[in-house]
């Protein structure tokens, strides 16, 4: 079971992609593992034969178990790895241990196995058929609940705060885990600065005005793009605090913090931001955002951000002071994009603009490179036809 | 899905509905407010909605141009656009 994220300890094998005798190649996609944080698709990097399914559907796995054991062509055999689909020509034969895949969210995935209810029996009534919560709870209920109402209840109800558990899911303990860590070891400093979005705005809405839906795209695409530009050109601030020292990272990519419509947040990846054009980088974000509601992360995309951007869309508040995920040591956050008053010349005039704030840790950097760090994304963002 | 050319007001309603649920499983189509804002009543996000519009047009065959996404706010909004531009 390879390492799954940050705070990420076990997953619970949902379904295997592979069976015995198939041949993999590296980067195939052999398994998908439930974790408190998503459904995430897990990827062999061993080439060769699938020897042994080791781990069962259903099983309970920390990082670092066998998933199944991959001999490679030359005979020699290697465990741990996570194993790998299809050859090359054509899907894997179907064998018992590898049941069709129920497309599901992983609050259904989670309902299932807490109500002991199979997905693959469950017809979905979500997004292209996929299973949802209410699907589950509605094929897991025992039985019709009782018709007759009970008698009303004459004992005064005890104080709910005297011995009730709190409330939690396993996604609220995780990013409780990830938050706290944050907040012990990472001496935070903040900054803000507001970015008049004006040129950016009027050129997406040009760009926009041509195309159909599928194609357009939202600010969130250009602030991205500009992020990523402005990290590759501050390199104290784009990598990981590790070992008591900065380690930078030549590539940028960024995790996006997606809120989940059940509750809680994923941050995947959107993996070298800092090479691709806008158009691009809005095709992957919406592929991103759309697997984390379908539940369907690859591994990569949750273990690889070198930086974090939490953006609170156009109903938010005006400003986020951000929390970083550690072992990353800054966490870009852009507020709503609103029209405020604008001191143009001598003249106060009514621009659009957002405010973009840095949470960097102290360790790595200081103030100075934060500010130039915003100063520069501001600059990217009044050229918007150069993203 | 392929609708009928003509459609009357109520299967205008039920297919925006439809839409709207795959954009939002858990929403009640009993419970929907025809003159509420869609974003504010379900917590659609800027991405949701423009799933919610790429949808509408691949469903319902109306593509609906950035400058009018004030006219599609509301269940009743989609409705008379859609009645409006088939």
């Amino acid at each position: 079971m390879p390492t799954l994220g940050a705070f990420i300890e076990a997953g619970t094998l949902a379904e295997w992609k592979i069976a015995p005798g198939a041949h993999v190649k590296r980067g195939d996609i052999v398994a998908v593992v439930d974790t408190d944080k998503a459904a995430i698709e897990i990827e062999t990097w061993q080439a060769g034969v699938v020897r042994e399914l080791v781990a069962r559907p259903g099983d309970k796995l920390a990082v670092g178990a066998v998933l199944a054991v991959i001999e490679e062509e030359s005979g020699a055999e290697t465990a741990a790895a996570p194993p790998a689909a299809a050859a090359t020509s054509g899907p894997a034969a179907p064998g018992p241990a590898s049941p069709a895949h129920a497309k599901a969210s992983p609050a259904a995935r989670q309902r299932a196995l807490e109500l002991g209810v199979a997905l693959e029996g469950i017809t979905g009534t979500g997004p292209g058929g996929a299973v949802t919560r209410a699907d589950v709870e509605l094929a897991g209920a025992p039985a019709p609940p009782e018709t007759t109402p009970a008698p009303p209840d004459t004992t005064p109800a005890p104080p709910e705060t005297t011995s009730a558990p709190p409330e939690t899911t396993p996604m609220r303990r995780a990013i409780a885990l990830a938050v706290e860590r944050s907040n012990r070891e990472i001496p935070h400093y903040h900054l803000a600065r507001e970015i008049e979005l004006t040129r950016a705005l009027a050129w997406l809405a040009a760009w926009n005005a041509a195309r159909p839906p599928a194609e357009r795209m939202l600010p969130a695409a250009l602030l991205l793009r500009a992020t990523a530009l402005a990290l590759a050109a501050s390199p104290r601030l784009n990598g990981f605090w590790q070992d008591d020292g900065f380690r930078p990272s030549p590539d940028v990519h960024l995790g996006v913090a997606i809120r989940l419509r059940h509750g809680g947040l994923v941050v995947p990846a959107l993996l070298d931001v800092g090479r691709k054009p806008v158009v691009q980088v809005m095709a992957e974000l919406a592929d991103l955002a759309n697997r984390a509601r379908a539940g369907t992360l690859r591994r990569a995309e949750l273990t690889e951000a070198t930086a974090t951007v939490t953006n609170l869309g156009d109903r938010g508040a005006t400003t986020v002071h951000g929390v970083i995920f550690p072992p990353q040591v800054v966490l870009v956050g852009f507020g709503r994009i609103s029209r405020r008053p604008w001191v143009d010349g001598e003249a106060v005039v009514a621009r659009e603009a957002v405010t973009a704030s840095l949470a960097a840790d102290h360790r790595a950097s200081d103030g100075h490179e934060g500010s130039a760090f915003l100063e520069a994304l501001a600059r990217f963002l009044q050229e918007p036809d150069q993203l | 899905m392929s609708l009928p050319d003509a459609m009357t007001r109520e299967q205008v309603r039920a297919a925006v509905l439809s839409v709207l649920a795959g954009i939002a499983p858990e929403v009640d189509a009993a419970a929907v407010r025809p003159d509420a804002r869609l974003r504010e009543q379900f917590d659609l996000d800027s991405m949701d909605y423009l799933n919610f519009l790429i949808a509408l047009g691949r469903d319902l065959g109306v593509e609906i141009p950035e400058a009018d996404y004030g006219r599609v706010e509301t269940l009743d909004g989609c409705v008379d656009y859609v009645l409006a531009h088939r």
